[in-house]
């Protein structure tokens, strides 16, 4: 047995495992480690890489699914790089194990530009230690040797070893610093960019692929958990005996809570060995009295009026300041103000909220549907004062993310429990929990003058911003950055925002900030290219034009992906009819560049129906895997229909009062357009496209509604509009 | 109440729960058959969505009592081996995003193609429109349903020359 410390910034572990074979795995750190013989015992299946003897390549991917297909993508990554043929290649989920891997997250669209180096040296340094054993196999210079599917090659004497079969002697091979691994050129490429299918489809399509609301361990219990529908409330009193009695149910009990509202909140659990039972025990029994607390006062219908008062005053807080938007404003040839307004949103994956618990000897292990494992394992040793090194945690696919699984508020309430029990927990919300007891995107308040010169350009924009916080602290998802475009292409530039107290909580929902701003944004540049004149195209590729060198984006590859939609999209050469009308829109947002043009219909009567969509995409040189991307672009065109839609959540007595899908609708079958999806691949670095693909979706159509009826619309959805015409 | 007798999947279940247990708890808490999915408890949402005697069916709004004798199909009994026409399309379109929807959509498409083997897009409108996906795979879920209406018809018509040369 040998032992090598290995004391880089980023290095690779090596190991044999039991019955032989090779492990490999990359990590940023520093540690020592053992490097033991083939009948090393203690094996635990990590790492990237795995090589049986018999042939078997099993990689492993690291992050959480929700459904965007990191699952599939980071493996490809490696795969590409290690040699393998993908149809070879099997894949497993890691569980949460920061000592193997870095970052087990997945939100921000962040999965690319974190994971593109690092997954691929995973497999560049296992292929070059397999490459390194055959050369010592068979006394060659490893530079005299190739790699194809999974072989390596002699040509010069036509000997050939498969990779299983060098698996025990590449277990003995000093790894490599991965730095210095050399990467294939993007021409090598084999898997990267090419079309890859779902590695779960065979489980999704025959229902047999564990969501964490499938997992089940042996003697487990269910259990609902009712929380006041007013965030902060708390539990008074409650009949808990007499839900007892309820059939199925086995205990009824207060948990006391934290004021953490995205920790566990307090209520009311109960538990028994059949969800539905308890549940109706809760539904049709339970009656909490709650303390609802100062949220109670709060409603949308206060903000706004609040925000119409805030609106008259100066801004509470400057963000920037850029030139003399006052005088500006003043000399403007075209000068015009309006409000607007998004509401409040929820993320409804269609996988209600859940997790399984199990609570024994001090030790907890979870099955958990998170986007972050690590935040979720923190979040529940400190509500339960254990130590993280106490917690396992497993990753369970998950039915859709959006956002919501950021927040392990479901994870803690089944950790508590569990411990409450002495028996693995299942915590299941109902579809009602997930829309009343979640945190929302924010709803936002904005007004905004703009001024535009007599030669049409944009010479002053002013945006007083309406939102929520204390002091001048945004609340979470609930802020704009100060370069926010038109930022750094318009000389006089005003951002201010006041912020109002909010008791419900809010976070991220897919691309944070800018599925709310973009409408606000776009949609007013939109109305000050109609206030001058200008095409809505022509006016954007002039202010684009004016970006200086402090725009927080590279101007240049938007106005690629703006000129590229317009000319697939036919912008100005199309002859449409009365009530049909185009819209453009674009926006920057988690390292994406993306220009949307949608073609909509209005019916007499005001019914909207969205025609076609074409989406220009730049996310740098590589689109991973095509095949999914265009369906996850395709989805948050999508989404951004519904947001525009029709969907809107009332806060009413500090509560959200939609319930279930009946009041808060989302696209179906019959109301989805054509979706084009193009892409330049720029020279650039590649980047994510979870996100990007939404934003622009929103101020697209209310641009094309505008040029199809004349009516602005200034606050959605649009379901509260009359868009009728005559 | 007494046991309740149906078929599912193809063969005889007697079940022992309480007469208004919705079949969908059923199927996946009793019978742990978990492909059928839990989405709004509503009808709203079609994740949930099975057949019985051949029809489309909310497996969140039937209780377990009307069940006696009915014959009962979950996407775990779609195909003996998951080589149903839609279940291939499905893979070669790479229809799911999370794939939560999935069992929903396929069986109400399942049930549409028994009925229309040659839908057009309007029909698969009509039939589809009560399954939500919040992903958003419309596009590649219509596609599917094309591709596998090909594939039935093309199947059939070579069984019909088949029979001609024999």
């Amino acid at each position: 047995m040998s032992t090598h410390t290995v004391d880089r910034r980023e290095f690779l572990k090596v190991s044999a495992v039991a019955g032989g074979g090779f492990l490999l795995s990359s990590y940023f750190g520093t540690f020592g480690l053992k490097d033991a013989e083939g009948s090393m015992v203690d094996f635990v299946p990590n790492g990237h890489v795995r090589i049986d003897p018999d042939g078997r390549i099993t990689l492993t991917a690291q992050n959480p699914e929700i459904g965007q297909g990191v699952k599939t993508m980071l493996p490809m990554l490696i795969a590409d790089e290690l040699d393998v043929a993908w149809t070879d290649v099997n894949v497993e989920q890691a569980g949460l194990n920061t000592d193997l891997y870095v970052r087990q997250f997945t939100g921000g669209s962040t999965a690319v530009p974190t994971h593109w180096l690092p997954m691929r040296r995973a497999g560049a340094a296992a292929r070059w230690m397999l490459v390194q054993a055959a050369a010592e196999t068979w006394g060659v210079s490893s530079s005299d040797l190739e790699t194809d599917a999974g072989v390596v090659h002699h040509r010069a004497t036509g000997r050939s070893l498969t990779y299983g079969e060098l698996a025990e002697s590449a277990a003995l091979i000093t790894p490599p610093d991965p730095e210095s691994v050399p990467l294939k050129e993007a021409s090598e490429f084999d898997i990267i960019g090419t079309p890859v299918g779902n590695v779960d489809i065979d489980g999704i399509v025959t229902g047999t692929v564990t969501f964490g609301i499938d997992f089940t361990v042996p003697d487990m219990v269910y259990a609902v958990f009712e929380k006041c529908p007013v965030p902060g409330g708390r539990v008074v009193d409650a009949n808990l005996d007499e839900v007892m009695a309820q059939p199925g149910v086995q205990r009824a009990f207060v948990v006391e809570g934290t004021d953490n509202l995205l920790g566990l909140r307090p209520g009311v659990a109960v538990v028994g060995d059949n969800w539905w039972l308890v549940n109706q025990a809760r539904e049709n029994v339970l009656r909490v009295e709650w303390d609802e607390g100062e949220t109670a006062s709060q409603s949308s219908e206060g903000f706004q009026a609040e925000a119409n008062r805030l609106f008259e005053g100066n801004p509470a807080m400057t963000l920037r300041s850029d030139g003399d938007v006052q005088t500006a404003l003043e000399g403007a040839t075209h000068r015009v103000q309006a409000d607007y307004m998004y509401p409040f949103l929820a993320h409804a994956p269609l996988e209600p909220q859940n997790c399984t618990a199990h609570f024994q000897d001090g030790k907890l292990e979870l099955w958990a549907p998170t986007q972050t494992p690590e935040s979720g394992r923190r979040l529940a040793a400190e509500v339960l004062g254990i130590g993280e090194e106490d917690i396992t945690l497993h990753l369970l696919r998950m039915g859709g993310g959006f956002g919501r699984r950021l927040r392990n508020d479901y994870l803690v309430e089944a950790a508590w429990l569990a411990r409450e029990m002495g028996v693995p927990v299942k915590v299941l919300w109902t579809r009602e929990d997930d829309m009343t007891r979640s945190f929302y995107r924010p709803a936002g308040y904005h007004r905004l003058e703009g001024g535009v010169d007599d030669a049409g350009r944009l010479v002053a924009w002013r945006n007083h911003f309406v939102s929520f916080g204390a002091g001048e602290r945004f609340a979470s998802s609930s802020s704009v950055s100060d370069s926010e475009f038109p930022a750094g292409a318009v000389p006089n530039l005003e951002m201010g925002a006041s912020l109002m107290a909010l008791g419900v909580p809010t976070g991220p929902l897919r691309a944070p900030g800018s599925n709310g701003l973009a409408f606000v944004y776009q949609g007013f540049i939109n109305e000050l290219a109609h206030a001058a004149g200008a095409d809505p195209v022509q006016f954007r590729l002039d202010l684009l034009d004016a970006a200086g060198p402090e725009t927080a984006m590279d101007a240049g590859r938007m106005r690629a992906v703006l000129e590229r939609v317009a000319d697939l999209s036919d912008w100005g050469r199309t002859e449409l009819p009365r009530g049909t009308g185009m819209g453009v829109a674009f926006h920057f947002s988690h390292r994406g560049y993306v220009a949307e043009v949608v073609r909509a219909n209005v019916s007499r009567d005001g019914d909207v129906s969205v025609e076609k969509v074409w989406v220009v995409n730049d996310y740098g040189r590589h689109i991973i895997n095509p095949l999914n991307a265009e369906n996850n672009i395709q989805g948050a065109v999508i989404e951004g229909l519904s947001h525009a839609m029709g969907q809107e959540l009332v806060v009413e007595g500090g509560a959200i009062r939609q319930t279930n899908f009946d009041q808060y609708p989302m696209m179906r079958m019959d109301d989805v357009p054509e979706i084009e999806v193009h892409y330049i691949e720029s020279d650039n670095e590649p980047s994510g496209l979870g996100e990007p693909p939404l934003p622009p979706l929103i101020p697209a159509l209310c641009g094309a509604i505008f040029a199809a009826t004349g009516t602005r619309v200034r606050s959605l959805p649009l379901s509260n509009h009359d868009l009728s015409w005559s | 109440m007494p046991p309740v007798t149906f078929t599912l999947n193809g063969a005889p279940v007697t079940v022992d729960a309480p007469p208004e247990m919705p079949l969908l708890w059923v199927l996946r808490d009793l019978l742990d058959l978990k492909g059928t999915k839990f989405g709004c408890g509503i009808s709203e949402c079609g994740a949930c969505t099975v057949h019985v005697n051949g029809r489309t069916t909310r497996s969140c709004q039937v209780r377990v009592e009307t069940l006696e004798g009915d014959d009962v199909v979950t996407i775990e009994g779609l195909s003996p081996d998951g080589s149903h026409p839609l279940q291939q399309a499905w893979r070669e379109l790479d229809v799911p995003q999370c794939g939560y929807c999935q069992s929903g959509q396929l069986m109400a498409a399942a049930a549409l193609l028994s009925r229309n083997p040659n839908p057009t897009d309007d029909d698969i409108d009509r039939a589809m429109e009560r399954n939500l996906c919040r992903c958003g795979t419309y596009v590649r879920i219509r596609e599917g349903i094309h591709r596998a209406a090909s594939s039935i018809a093309d199947e059939a018509q070579q069984a019909g020359s088949a029979g001609e040369d024999a």
